[in-house]
């Protein structure tokens, strides 16, 4: 079809002289070059991938809502975000009103979403709260068509005003980085914890990190010394 | 032995479906493209698995780079004339129109305000070279909350969104989002790009 033409209507020899027969056919190679430039150059300026967001909502100022919603110390875990990625946790003990000693842990699987996840559980489990699925799987399963959306919507909601779930104090080290609240914020969202708050830092947990640091790089040097 | 007539075949094959093809796609992706607006700073937004998108319309935009500089952008033309018209009789400066045309032609700014009229009389394709300090925010001169507020009197309907880069100080972030809480902004968007970890 699209073949270059070579002698389309040369007339016959002592013929008479008839009106010269034009091919109808283009040659339309040049087009789909032309098609196929412009194809590469859209596909290279294209970003398909749209930007994602992730909606906080920040209590009105001047409230802080878990110090003014007496909640029960045990159910609160307060999550410091320090320098180079790590996490300084701890909890308030029930009896003493004291925060207990502090572990340092990461933004790994097995690190901070392991404990909250855990911690989340203990507590639904000593509450009798039996219906424990993580939001993602809810999500999948409407996906699949396995349970209606109000259902899914119903459970999830369940999910994060259950009140005795996990409550979570996120506050963050001068030192902290952007990705490291975005990522502890993300986890909050796999984790299914509903209630959660960004609090400023006091100094008290400023010098809480720092010896927390300390006693682990003493206890790492004292049982390893060959690594500092 | 008989000669074995080798049938001339042409190599010419037709064409045309190939070409269906090439400008389907042509056509799609010159539907799909949006162009990037030229930003002054690359960022670099960290990832998490949040799945909700981002709005094409009445949103503003607040860029904290890796070096901390804050940067200020506003979707629709209108508005923006809007903004720089409240913000000029805010500030007591008087704009041209051609300072006010440029200024909703452009994508994202940080510079303080006194130096504005020097970045709108910059060539839009020189801009890039413009060295932009960002918008000061903190508490002794934040003008930040001042183009906040004078954006949401433009465009009641604006919702904020939060790009910063993912290596940025910590201090700066809680400096914008203390500046959004003053001007009653309790409920904004971190921008996050995709996470290629499936959550579990």
């Amino acid at each position: 079809m699209a073949e270059i033409e070579g002698g389309g209507g040369g007339h016959k020899k002592g013929g008479k002289p008839k009106g010269k027969k034009m091919s109808t056919r283009v040659d339309f190679t040049p087009m789909v070059d032309l098609g196929f430039l412009l194809i590469t150059f859209f596909m290279l300026t294209t970003s398909m991938s749209k930007p994602k967001t992730m909606e906080i909502n920040m209590p009105v100022k001047d409230v802080e809502e878990i110090e003014k919603q007496k909640v029960k110390a045990s159910q609160a875990i307060t999550l410091l975000l320090a320098e180079n990625d790590q996490i300084v946790y701890y909890f308030i003990n029930d009896q003493t009103g004291e925060p207990e000693t502090p572990v340092i842990t990461n933004f790994s699987k097995g690190g901070i979403r392991a404990t909250l996840l855990s911690k989340n559980k203990e507590l639904l489990d000593r509450a009798n709260n039996n219906n424990y699925d993580s939001i993602p799987i809810l999500k999948d399963m409407y996906r699949r068509n396995e349970i209606p959306e109000d259902e899914m919507k119903r459970r999830i909601s369940g999910i994060k005003a259950n009140k005795d779930a996990l409550i979570v104090v996120i506050k963050a080290d001068d030192k902290a980085k952007y990705r490291n609240l975005v990522d502890i914020l993300d986890e909050m969202l796999i984790c299914n914890i509903g209630r959660y708050a960004i609090v400023d830092i006091t100094d008290i947990e400023v010098e809480l990190i720092k010896t927390a640091m300390a006693t682990t790089a003493n206890a790492a040097t004292t049982t390893n010394p060959k690594t500092k | 032995m008989p000669k074995v007539k080798v049938p001339r075949k042409s190599t010419s094959v037709d064409m045309t479906a190939m070409t269906d093809v090439a400008f389907l796609l042509l056509t799609f992706f010159m539907l799909a493209t949006q162009f990037k607006p030229d930003e002054p700073v690359t960022v670099n937004a960290p990832s998490s698995v949040a799945e909700v998108p981002i709005p094409d319309v009445d949103i503003m935009t607040i860029t904290i780079s890796e070096d901390s500089r804050v940067f200020f952008s506003m979707e629709g033309q209108q508005y923006k004339q809007e903004l720089i018209q409240k913000m000029s009789a805010l500030k007591q400066v008087a704009f041209t129109n051609e300072e006010i045309k440029a200024f909703s032609l452009m994508s994202s700014f940080g510079v303080p305000f006194d130096q504005l009229k020097q970045l709108l009389a910059v060539k839009s394709e020189e801009r890039a070279k413009f060295n932009q300090t960002g918008i000061p925010c903190d508490s002794l001169n934040n003008e930040l909350g001042d183009w906040i507020w004078q954006a949401r009197l433009s465009n009641n309907k604006v919702r904020v969104a939060i790009k910063g880069d993912q290596n940025s100080n910590f201090p700066v972030i809680k400096q914008v989002i203390a500046t959004l809480q003053e001007k009653k902004v309790n409920r904004f968007n971190f921008i996050t790009n995709m996470s290629t970890e499936a959550a579990d």
